[in-house]
């Protein structure tokens, strides 16, 4: 059995920027266990630019983003062990993971940060009629075939769903030769960024539908084209509203799903909406020692905040770690009348910081109301022009304020009419 | 090429003809016009072994259910191949449909089905909480189990060809001319001559018996619809839950599947394509609707995949099995659907003994009848894990994340016998790409280790055969 204060589960940004939290926080022996053949996670195939705006205050490549964390892991004494899956974390923190060239790892952790990212919804998620051909694919597995493997996964392209993903796919597979004919979206807005749909459809004509889905494929063998159909305020596809689509290939953006199937079976409370682990102000876990980060705790639209989240959960672990992790009583937070969660769920009255509350809207919002109050006491109220299920929002609590709140109290955020 | 014996279609009769056969002094070939076994049919079905009180009294159907069944369990053991006998209800949700369970039990007695009872209510809910409250009572057969039909396809096909059975895929028939020793097969991978031909083709068994001139076969296509639901759903069902049987079929069933799935389904639909496996939005809703009268709580937020297959429904409501009255050297085992993955074994053990008695066969001095269990990774304890990856580093790499399935067992499957050929051969083979992402992740790893294995192209590896192909041209 091998020793360490902290074990990092994945090397993505997530699991870098905490591994390297803890480390500047004094903390010796630190492993990260990554499942790829290298560190950087999924930014290793988002091969396009606008990562680092906010963190770096420059725009760069998702590889280019990665790398510099890669530098400075690899600057540090941190050990790092690529090609290795866990498989499993025991309620005593010990990690058991596989790889060819250890062979069964069991190792002892002090802390554990989960790191694991997300995964795509794939079709069988959304019960699409029709065929089994080849040419149906997530567009997370697309981006991987043509900036990885340098394969063209198909010619002839529709894209479902205008998540951040086919939006980025629907540029790339334009710039490669491929002619995207639509991007449908089946609720009245996109799930992207707004920057997204100017710079990826707009800038090349490729339509965006909004309230439209695919309702059947067709093909044989390989995929030889869509129906698509405009949907009522229900999501139900319109009669007679159905138009065939020539094509080779259909991609699916329709969702990113936290991947905590190694959080679940280590009994790790989840949130019902988020999919990812119950945590506080420091991301850790209702399991002690056991702290959450990056898109398997909720998931995100920029890396950016991402590093921001790891490097709480990494000097969280730290604290941990070092018996310096205060606690005088929880209060919880809530979402309500239009903000679907709040992550973190609960913060400790003794937190030594200030309190971002991150959340997401159930639908597009304008000219509202968002309130924060506990009990009878409103901690804070401002006006939203627009807020929309695309892009993550968070409001400031501050620390003296949060120490004064009853304990087991609630933090509710809300929207309320202007 | 020339064998003694062609059977034609590697579904889970042709494969577990062959095998019977493998087991005689006799040079056989089982055809495929698809890339792999079990691509018919075979490959989406119900994946009952039925207790055998469905089928009228007298029939094919019903005797070799009733056997077929009694082999499961010791031919699955033999094969390593999951069978479990979780015993299936047929539930009555009315006086009426009560009294079609006392005369299916009657029935049943008469078929010679073996540990088949009735039971109450309160025996249902005691059994499958989950059952509505509307239950009545049911049919209980403990005969009943689940086996993975694909699964022991693949496994009876590669204990065939490891006793000599050459299994040729992407090989269609075109054309059958008979003379007075036998026939001369045209086929995609050229003439082939055979002394004897298994008629196995499955939905197309009527088209390759007109090709010598027997159009005594009628089938009709008919479609059935499935959602396959995610683990965490398993817990619904312990038993395969049937409905009262109607015209069309043995109902909508609940069923968890060998791999702790469940499963539900199928619709019933006739089709005039008979390659039309497409699932349709009617179908799916049609099937969810029927199955929550049997589990209220059901729903699609747990579904993985939906998917259809083509039952080959013969208009005589029996199993065709018997020397063609055109030629006496040409088998026909058509027309068969449901019960035919129970009956299958059984089906399997008929047709050697009547070739046997016809050609005079001999049985094989040498005979393997075990198959070397392939690796389960994700099963192992923590020592077993460690002595394999200790023999074998291929088994350390984890390729498929929902199901952990490793590169070893991947290389396993394609190195086979009769092994896989595509990413879906693959899949079936390993489950690697059957979880929760649906192969979101190792899909493309899987087209990588297949591409090295068999020393093609990536953009030539195809997800089941044909024009299948997953990739196109390099990069700009």
């Amino acid at each position: 059995m091998l020793n360490y204060d902290l074990v990092v589960v994945g090397g993505g940004p997530a699991g870098m920027a905490a591994a390297l939290q803890a480390h500047e926080d004094g903390i010796e022996k630190i492993l990260i266990l990554e499942r790829a053949d290298t560190l950087g996670g999924i930014l290793e195939q988002c091969i396009h630019t606008g990562f680092g705006l906010h963190y770096f205050g420059e725009e760069l490549s998702g590889p280019e983003y990665a790398g510099r964390f890669i530098e400075q892991v690899y600057a540090t004494d941190i050990d790092i062990k690529v090609d290795t899956m866990v498989l499993d974390i025991s309620p005593e923190n010990v990690v058991t993971a596989v790889n060819n060239f250890d062979g069964l790892l069991t190792i002892q952790a002090k802390a554990v940060v989960l790191a694991m990212g997300c995964r795509e919804r794939p079709r069988g998620a959304l019960s699409i009629a029709g065929c089994r051909a080849s040419g149906i694919m997530t567009a997370g597995t697309a981006q991987k075939y043509v900036n990885l493997d340098g394969y063209m996964p198909g010619k002839t392209v529709v894209i479902l769903g205008s998540g951040d993903i086919g939006l980025i796919m629907a540029r790339r597979m334009t710039l490669e030769g491929a002619k995207v004919k639509a991007v449908c979206e089946l609720m009245p807005y996109s799930g992207g960024l707004t920057r997204n749909i100017v710079q990826c459809l707009e800038d090349f004509g490729i339509p965006l539908r909004l309230s439209c889905t695919v309702v059947a494929t067709h093909g044989k063998d390989r995929l030889e084209g869509v129906t698509v159909a405009n949907v009522d305020e229900h999501l139900q596809p319109i009669p007679g509203t159905e138009e065939y689509i020539p094509c080779d290939t259909l991609m699916l953006s329709v969702g990113l799903i936290p991947e905590n199937e190694l959080s679940k079976n280590a009994g790790i409370e989840l949130d019902r909406v988020t999919n990812g682990p119950v945590v506080d102000e420091y991301r850790e876990t209702m399991h002690k020692g056991v702290f959450a980060c990056g898109n398997v705790l909720q998931v995100h639209d920029l890396v950016d905040f991402v590093t921001e989240e790891s490097k709480l959960a990494g000097a969280g672990a730290a604290k941990f770690i070092k018996g310096e992790k205060k606690d005088n009583g929880v209060v919880e937070t809530k979402g309500q009348n239009g903000v679907r969660y709040i992550v973190p769920q609960r913060i400790n009255r003794a937190t030594d910081k200030d309190v971002k509350l991150y959340f997401r809207v159930g639908k597009v919002l304008e000219n509202v109301m968002l309130t924060v109050t506990c009990g009878d006491q409103v901690l804070l109220s401002k006006k939203k022009r627009k807020m929309t299920p695309g892009e993550m929002e968070y409001v400031t609590i501050k620390a003296d304020i949060i120490h004064d709140l009853p304990e087991n109290s609630t933090i509710v955020v809300e929207t309320k009419e202007a | 090429m020339q064998y003694d014996v062609v059977v034609i279609g590697a579904g889970v009769v042709g494969a577990l003809i062959s095998l019977e056969l493998s087991k005689k002094e006799v040079r056989v070939a089982m055809l495929d016009k698809c890339n792999d076994v079990a691509m018919g049919t075979t490959k989406a079905n119900s994946a009952i072994v039925h207790g055998g009180f469905d089928a009228a009294n007298g029939t094919l159907k019903a005797k070799l259910n009733v056997r077929g069944t009694e082999l499961m369990p010791g031919l699955c053991a033999d094969l390593a191949v999951p069978f479990r006998n979780n015993g299936s209800l047929v539930l009555a949700f009315s006086k009426e449909e009560m009294e079609h369970v006392h005369t299916l039990y009657e029935r049943g007695q008469k078929n010679g089905v073996p540990r088949l009872s009735i039971v109450d209510k309160a025996a249902v809910k005691a059994m499958e909480p989950h059952v509505s409250d509307e239950v009545v009572g049911a049919l209980l057969s403990e005969s009943a189990g689940i086996v993975c039909p694909y699964e022991l396809t693949i496994a009876a096909a590669e204990v065939a060809v490891t006793n000599g059975v050459e299994f040729l895929r992407n090989c269609a028939v075109e054309s059958i001319a008979a003379d007075a020793d036998g026939f001369t097969l045209v086929t995609t991978l050229g003439e082939i001559q055979a002394s004897y031909v298994i008629n196995a083709a499955g939905i197309h068994s009527d088209d390759i018996a007109r090709m010598i001139g027997d159009d005594s076969i009628s089938l009709v296509a008919r479609k059935g619809e499935y959602y396959l639901l995610d683990k965490s759903y398993g817990y619904i069902a312990d038993h395969t839950l049937f409905q009262c049987p109607s015209k069309m079929g043995k109902g909508v069933l609940v069923t968890p599947t060998v791999d702790g799935n469940l499963l539900i389904g199928p619709s019933a639909l006739d089709v005039e394509d008979k390659d039309d496996v497409d699932t349709t939005a009617e179908g799916l809703a049609f099937i969810l609707e029927k199955a929550k009268k049997t589990v209220p709580e059901l729903n699609t937020r747990g579904a993985i995949t939906s998917f259809a297959g083509m039952r080959a429904h013969p208009v005589t409501d029996d199993f065709i099995i018997g020397f063609s009255e055109k030629n006496d050297r040409f088998l026909n085992v058509a027309g068969i659907e449901s019960p035919g993955l129970s009956a299958a074994p059984a089906i399997a053990e008929m047709v050697s003994e009547m070739l046997t008695e016809k050609a005079g066969l001999q049985a094989k001095a040498q005979y393997v009848s075990k198959r070397t269990p392939p690796v389960r990774f994700r099963h192992m304890t923590k020592s077993e894990r460690e002595a394999l990856i200790a023999k074998n580093k291929a088994y350390g790499r984890v390729i498929c994340r929902c199901e952990t399935i490793t590169e070893g067992e991947i290389l396993d499957a394609i190195h086979a016998p009769a092994g896989a050929r595509d990413v879906d051969g693959v899949k079936r083979r390993t489950r690697a790409g059957m979880g929760r992402c649906q192969s979101g992740f190792c899909g493309s790893k899987v087209v990588e280790i297949l591409s090295r294995e068999l020393h093609v192209p990536m953009n030539e590896i195809t997800k089941f055969g044909g024009e299948s192909k997953i990739l196109f041209d390099k990069t700009k």
